[in-house]
């Protein structure tokens, strides 16, 4: 029994954190071609507070594999061992299809988060709990540029077209009730995944009806960046993140 | 070895890097002191934000005063739960934060609400008018809005409830 919650333990630090990484980093690469500065600074800091949570949980679950720390996970493993969904690993496109992108992730983050708080794991609790202040503001950013940018001009309108085509095909990886999703009841009481799915259709259907984007199911393909298969846009990634300490690996601060 | 007291008042005035006006213990971001009976110290502190690049320089800055101080064995712990709060902010501290040009956090912390919340209502440091606006959710550091008065026309930074 102990051993199954901490293996569920492991799993989801290992879902959140890679997702806040990988999320963090793509967002790291708009620093410097933001539309306008205020923007471009919104994104550094949205990144900034999705590295941090992601050295929260990288942290933990090296505890949890005997004493490896956050940098040993975030740089020393390769493709197949990141448990990210591969929506938070697409490339970035235009500014419509990040934020598009970054909400419906925030939404998600957002919705877990508020059950993750309830823990009986002192550990995630606490790191939920950190991380649901910051992500508030995150969702609350996200979501009023979409309904901006879907309900702006023409030409807003249209591209927000264009990066929902690109990302809601992705969207179906958020919204499967996979193992670590449903152990989750073995430490936060009365939990089911159902719950936190109502959460998302909620706020995305909020938003959408204000931003003229269908809310609507799709057939969507098994998507399993959660146990390592990803798309070839996650080498790209790592190569660019893990070359200094790879190539160097006693290099410090 | 120095006493807690004498070390506690040490640390009390270390900077944060990003706000020179303000201590780490007028933030809330020192949580305590622990010695062990080896000897070795344990100080605990807690982030302000997670991703917030300001605690390993306070990190550095704390080692260092202890060290002068004749300490050791020094190990630092970063103390997630409870959550940092602007709430913890003292008084002092928003008078501090108001006199150096940013406008310290109005009311209690965030409000749970994450879909549009409604703006808060910020007064511009500048000149005290309540007639200000948000020009963007995130400013120059993760703890701060950017706001601009409609009054003296300046551009402000507002430290965000949390
Ligand atoms: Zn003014």
């Amino acid at each position: 029994m102990e051993q199954e919650k901490q293996k569920a333990a492991l799993n989801l630090s290992l879902v959140m954190g890679d997702n806040a990484l990988i999320l963090g980093h793509r967002l790291s690469e708009w620093c410097g071609h933001g539309p306008i500065l205020e923007q471009d600074i919104a994104l550094s800091n949205i990144a900034l507070d999705l590295i941090g949570q992601a050295r929260l949980w990288l942290s933990h679950a090296g505890k949890l594999q005997g004493g490896k720390s956050e940098d040993d996970l975030a740089y020393h493993r390769d493709v197949f061992d990141f448990h990210n969904f591969q929506m938070v690993e697409t490339p970035n496109g235009h500014w419509g299809k990040t934020l598009l992108r970054q909400f419906l992730y925030d939404a998600w983050h957002h919705a877990m988060l508020q059950k993750l708080v309830l823990a009986q794991d002192e550990d995630i609790a606490g790191i939920a709990r950190k991380s649901l202040k910051e992500v508030n503001y995150h969702l609350r950013w996200s979501s009023e540029w979409v309904i901006r940018l879907g309900d702006g001009t023409e030409e807003s309108a249209a591209k927000m077209q264009d990066a929902y085509a690109d990302v809601w095909p992705y969207v179906g990886e958020l919204l499967q009730k996979d193992f670590w999703l449903k152990e989750l009841d073995q430490w936060i009481p009365g939990f089911t995944a159902d719950e936190i799915l109502a959460q998302w259709w909620k706020t995305v259907r909020e938003v959408f009806s204000q931003a003229n984007l269908p809310a609507e199911p799709m057939d969507w393909l098994y998507r399993k960046g959660h146990l390592g298969h990803h798309t070839e846009h996650l080498g790209f990634i790592l190569a660019e993140m893990q070359f200094l300490p790879r190539a160097y690996p006693d290099a410090t601060w | 070895m120095a006493n807690l007291e004498t070390i506690e008042q040490a640390l009390e005035k270390v900077k944060d890097p990003e706000i020179p006006v303000l201590t780490i213990k007028d933030l809330g971001v020192l949580r305590g002191l622990e010695r062990a009976e080896d000897g070795s110290l344990k100080v605990i502190i807690t982030p302000t934000y997670s991703g917030c690049p300001a605690m390993y320089t306070i990190e550095q800055s704390i080692k260092q005063v202890l060290t002068r101080l004749g300490e050791e064995t020094v190990t630092i712990e970063t103390r997630l739960d409870p959550a940092w709060t602007t709430d913890w902010m003292t008084e002092e501290a928003k008078q501090k934060l108001q006199d150096f040009g940013i406008a310290p956090p109005e009311g209690s912390s965030a409000d749970k609400r994450a879909l549009f919340g409604e703006e808060k209502q910020v007064t511009c440091p500048h000149c005290k008018s309540r007639n200000t606006f948000m020009k963007s959710q995130f400013g120059s550091t993760a703890c701060k809005s950017l706001y601009q008065c409609w009054d003296c026309e300046e551009p402000f930074d507002y430290f965000k409830c949390l």
